[in-house]
């Protein structure tokens, strides 16, 4: 037994060291594999590589394209570049970087800003060439560096264009802004396949239109073959393939008109999308507060970075796209169609409105106390009657309002041509079940159904799908993809594209069901509710304000503006669109804790209107402030319109 | 002082007791010919042969531990070292961090660590003390139990995704599961099995990792691309011609068409600068190392430490071929160092380790019978 394991043991042994002699001859065979390979490019081909080799000192260098521009729909230029020195340091020849910007800043003026943004871009693109340390050199110190050049080995002047956005922050939103390119960028680029074409460029597109119409913008890149010499620098150029600029793109928006609908929004937070039913062409696309894109063109210095970045007023959130709001009474008139459209509601069903509508043992309260008295389906547009509503949703059941909503895009992205668009909530027992973990929370309770009638509840919209919606309903239907780019020029072929309108669908809808709803929204602004900023004025339009609650309301508990925090207020919403017969803008805005729709929204919308429909100097128009200053004197009708 | 003498003489002893000569000499040289390699590729940041040889300073003090440290000790680290890497190789798959678009690097303290790195060593270890535990019963399933611990790690990594360190860490455990014993026609079935699942396989690969295999073959599709790197070190290994161009002479070298040419890429500079006579003594060292590696494993005295010493021994070929083949254009391009030559701590701390590992194996040898 012994004998035979230990003879196990040797026979082990011999088939293993078999082993060790038969990778010892794999090794051998592979690295005569290896030396036969370089026989035969160190001997066979030596010639051919040699006289490659040779060719290398011509080197091959990238020309970055020009980036296109971006015009608004006048041909006015919102973003655009321009020429000028930067003194950038070349991290791997530099053998001491403290140092090297110490010296420098005793030559070229160095800022605490400057060095810090440098140190980022140095932690964040770790195999970057070169990296500024000073943009935009005055004369005076690109000649005071020239003459003390030598004692920098690894410093260097450039001429680089840069980007520069002349409105500052109007419309940031949506112009977005260019960055260096870091890693994550480097990857997409790969994905897509185009980092050949990126060679020598350093910026690339990182939000707004500048990142969702990059492509577009950036052009092809050129090559210009450079003899060297033994030490690598350039002798003389032997060819050249010019660098394409970027194509330009022309907007749909108007500078203009964005402007002054930023300016009544006088410093109040949120958002107004304003759109051409007939094109889903966007008008004037606002989000409050903005930024100053031109920070981030050069790298932003961290205090900047930090300022906007931890803001309470979240100023780089794109709020018309991003941010999601519950549509409060605005809602009131999809409603109304689709309770004519599925028959529970004829245009002359009426009800009794005492002032809540009981439900389960609990009453969902109107705003107006005492309620409305008789409200058949035109004044409940008119007035908002929150209790014709709260049994209309109970009529309709969640599946009947979510499967209508749907059709108007509330809940889906609308596919703006910007990124980072949020979907939202369109309420439906299915979405409580795929949003919810806990079994009792996963239920659709029937008590839920009740509040969305008035757009609160779980629904929660962007601004540009509340506008899309508006749009399509003000279109009798039609619903166009929104986008911000009109046309895209191609400056060498002189070739221009058109971005067609794209129809998506068109929601088969009742004639007269639309002259209906349509009606009375130009009630809300002839008689009702938006009367007070829309009764004036010398066009026909359609309206409908909302007031979206920020925070719950205990039953029985009154809302008292003055003892809820300012962050807590209501929002304040509008839609409105005009003229009546064949609208040409359809606009929804919201006013951040602004407080009753009629009161903040609804002035801006005017304003905005007038401008675009009349050309009006804004100046003339009621300062919302002013308007609102006027409350405690209102006149009854007005009182209607504060109780939305 | 006639007594200091021979104390000294005594210390002196103790410190060098358990290093194999020929195997410290071996690695020196090439250790010498990466330094003065890498001296001529980064004329432009001296720092860099400084920084190389405090490296090789503690990889050479990790070498002098683990040749004192005796096998029997090193199987009783192999599974919490097998286990430790799995789980940083999972935390790093939640929770690493992203560098060129890989999850490769884990944040301990101030520094980063890359768990792939220790997977080389620790699968080998932990597939030797597993066919060591199992020695007297091997069977089939033990060599499948083995191919799950081996799947296991090598599916982690090559996810992260870091395919050229997969394939390493695969390789590793591959030599052991070979010297343990596993079968020749079960050899040849995974032979025709793996060959059957290279187009599933494909399929899975990145868009950059197939792209690195299709440009092998034509390198010229995409000259400023991912064919960069192949033309380029092909160029410099070819017009080095037989004597070289010299040292600190190479144009390719010099002018700066040689990409990574301090790490990955390095053999282009050596063998543009030292020609075919250069690569031959190159190949020489490596196969005197390798031979010397061999032996030692033949002559180990159990099944584990012959297992180890032999995956460890084959793994400086794997590193050495699968590095220079690249160069040369005749494999992919995988992110594979040249052992001993390429810049880098990490590798170069690893390498030396597996030294002394070797020397450790060496010194705990089977007694040669008479």
């Amino acid at each position: 037994m012994k004998l035979g394991e230990f003879k196990n043991h040797e026979r082990e042994l011999y088939f293993f060291q078999l082993r060790i002699g038969f990778a010892g001859f794999a090794v051998l065979a592979a690295f005569v594999l290896l030396f036969a390979r370089f026989f035969h490019l160190q001997v066979v081909q030596h010639d051919t590589y040699a006289s490659k080799a040779e060719d290398n000192r011509i080197s091959i260098v990238p020309i970055a394209p020009n980036r296109g521009l971006i015009l608004d729909r006048n041909g006015v230029v919102l973003a655009r570049n321009y020429s000028a020195y930067t003194l950038e340091i070349f991290p791997a020849k530099v053998r001491d970087l403290e140092r090297t910007i110490q010296d420098l800043s005793e030559v070229v003026e160095v800022q605490a800003k400057d060095r810090s943004r440098f140190r980022k871009l140095h932690a964040e693109i770790r195999n970057a060439e070169s990296l500024p340390i000073r943009t935009r050199l005055t004369d005076e110190e690109v000649a005071r560096f020239a003459a003390n050049r030598y004692r920098f080995p690894g410093v260097e002047i450039k001429a680089r264009l840069f980007r520069q956005y002349p409105y500052g922050d109007l419309a940031a939103h949506v112009i977005g802004y260019i960055g260096r390119i870091n890693a994550k960028d480097q990857e997409k680029l790969a994905e897509l396949e185009v980092e050949a074409n990126y060679r020598g460029t350093d910026y690339i597109g990182k939000s707004g239109l500048e990142a969702s119409y990059q492509q577009e913008l950036h052009g092809t890149t050129g090559f210009e073959q450079v003899e060297i010499d033994a030490a690598g620098r350039g002798i003389r150029t032997l060819a050249r393939t010019p660098a394409q600029a970027g194509n330009n793109v022309t907007l749909t928006l108007d500078i203009k008109l964005q402007e002054v609908a930023e300016k009544v929004f006088a410093g109040r937070r949120g958002a107004l999308v304003a759109i051409e039913p007939s094109t889903g062409g966007v008008l004037a696309f606002v989000s409050m507060p903005g930024f100053d894109p031109n920070l981030f063109v050069d790298g932003i210095d961290p205090a900047s970075w930090a300022e906007l970045n931890n803001s309470p007023d979240r100023p780089l959130t794109n709020r018309a796209i991003a941010g999601i709001y519950p549509p409060g009474s605005t809602f009131k008139p999809y409603m109304a169609m689709a309770a004519l459209e599925l028959g529970k509601r004829t245009q002359k069903s009426a009800i009794h409105d005492p002032g809540y509508f009981e439900f389960g043992g609990r009453r969902f309260r109107d705003s107006k106390a005492g309620g409305h008295g008789y409200v058949d389906l035109y004044k409940s547009i008119v007035v908002s009657s929150d209790t014709f509503y709260y049994q209309l949703a109970n009529d309709m059941g969640i599946d009947a309002i979510a499967g209508f909503m749907g059709k108007f895009g509330f809940g889906a992205k609308s596919g703006i041509d910007l990124e980072g668009e949020a979907i939202g909530v369109l309420p439906s027992p299915e979405w409580k079940l795929k949003r919810f973990r806990r079994p009792e929370q996963q239920k659709w309770y029937a008590g839920e159904t009740v509040s969305i009638g008035i757009g609160q509840g779980y629904n929660a919209y962007t601004p540009i799908q509340l506008a899309v919606a508006l749009a399509t309903l003000a279109a009798d239907g039609a619903m166009y993809r929104p986008r911000l780019v009109s046309y895209i020029d191609n400056l060498r072929s002189g070739e221009r594209r058109h971005i067609e309108p794209e129809l998506l669908t068109r929601i088969p809808l009742k004639p007269e069901n639309l002259e209906f709803v349509k009606r009375a929204m130009a009630g809300v602004n002839k008689e009702g509710t938006g009367a007070r900023s829309f009764g004036t004025a010398p066009y026909s339009s359609g309206g409908k304000t909302g007031t979206a609650q920020v925070i719950g309301m205990k039953q029985g508990e009154k809302y008292d503006e003055k003892r809820v925090s300012e962050r807590h207020r209501d929002h304040s919403l509008y839609i409105v669109f005009a003229p009546l017969e064949s609208p040409k803008i359809a606009l929804f805005a919201i006013v951040e804790n602004g407080g009753f729709g009629a009161r903040a929204a609804a002035p801006i919308a005017r304003t905005v209107l007038d401008y675009y429909l009349l050309g009006k100097d804004p100046e003339a128009v009621v300062e919302p402030a002013a308007a609102a200053k006027r409350g405690s004197g209102a006149t009854a009708a007005e009182e209607e319109a504060e109780s939305d | 002082m006639e007594l200091a003498a021979p104390s000294a003489r005594r210390l002196y002893q103790r410190f060098v007791e358990g290093i194999d000569g020929p195997l410290l000499t071996l690695s020196l040289m090439l250790a010498a010919l990466g330094l003065a390699t890498l001296f001529s590729a980064s004329y432009e940041q001296p720092g860099r042969v400084a920084s190389q040889a405090a490296n090789l300073t503690v990889a050479l003090a990790g070498m002098w531990v683990m040749a004192r440290i005796p096998p029997q000790t090193l199987m009783r680290f192999a599974v919490p070292a097998y286990l430790f890497g799995i789980a940083l190789l999972i935390a790093v798959a939640l929770a690493g961090d992203i560098v060129n678009g890989a999850r490769r690097w884990l944040h301990v303290g101030v520094t980063r660590f890359q768990p792939s790195e220790m997977m080389k060593l620790a699968l080998p270890l932990m597939l030797a003390w597993y066919f060591h535990k199992n020695e007297a019963t091997l069977r089939l399933r033990d060599f499948g139990v083995a191919a799950l611990l081996l799947a296991l790690p090598v599916l982690l990594i090559a996810r992260q995704p870091d395919l050229g360190t997969a394939v390493l860490v695969a390789a590793a455990g591959c030599y052991v599961i070979f010297f343990a014993g596993i079968g020749w026609k079960v050899i040849a079935a995974l032979g025709v099995l793996g060959l059957a699942s290279l187009f599933p396989l494909w399929g899975m690969l990145h868009d950059y990792q197939r792209r690195r295999i299709l440009t092998l073959l034509d390198p010229a599709q995409d000259p400023l691309g991912a064919g960069y790197h192949t033309i380029q070190s092909t160029i410099a290994v070819g017009s080095g011609g037989i004597t070289g161009k010299g040292w600190l002479r190479g144009t390719q070298t010099h002018l700066e068409f040689i990409p990574e040419r301090h790490t990955d890429f390095i053999f282009a500079v050596f063998s543009e600068e030292f020609g075919l006579i250069g690569n031959l003594v190159l190949l020489a060292l490596y196969t005197l190392l390798i031979a010397r590696g061999l032996m030692i494993a033949a002559s180990a005295a159990t099944f584990f430490s012959r297992l180890i010493a032999a995956s460890i021994t084959l793994m400086f070929f794997t590193y050495a071929f699968v590095n220079m083949g690249m160069v040369a254009g005749i494999l992919p391009v995988v992110g594979v160092p040249l052992p001993f030559i390429s810049y880098g701590g990490t590798a170069l701390l690893t390498l030396f380790i597996g030294i002394g590992i070797l020397m450790s194996v060496h010194n705990h040898r089977r007694l040669v019978q008479t």
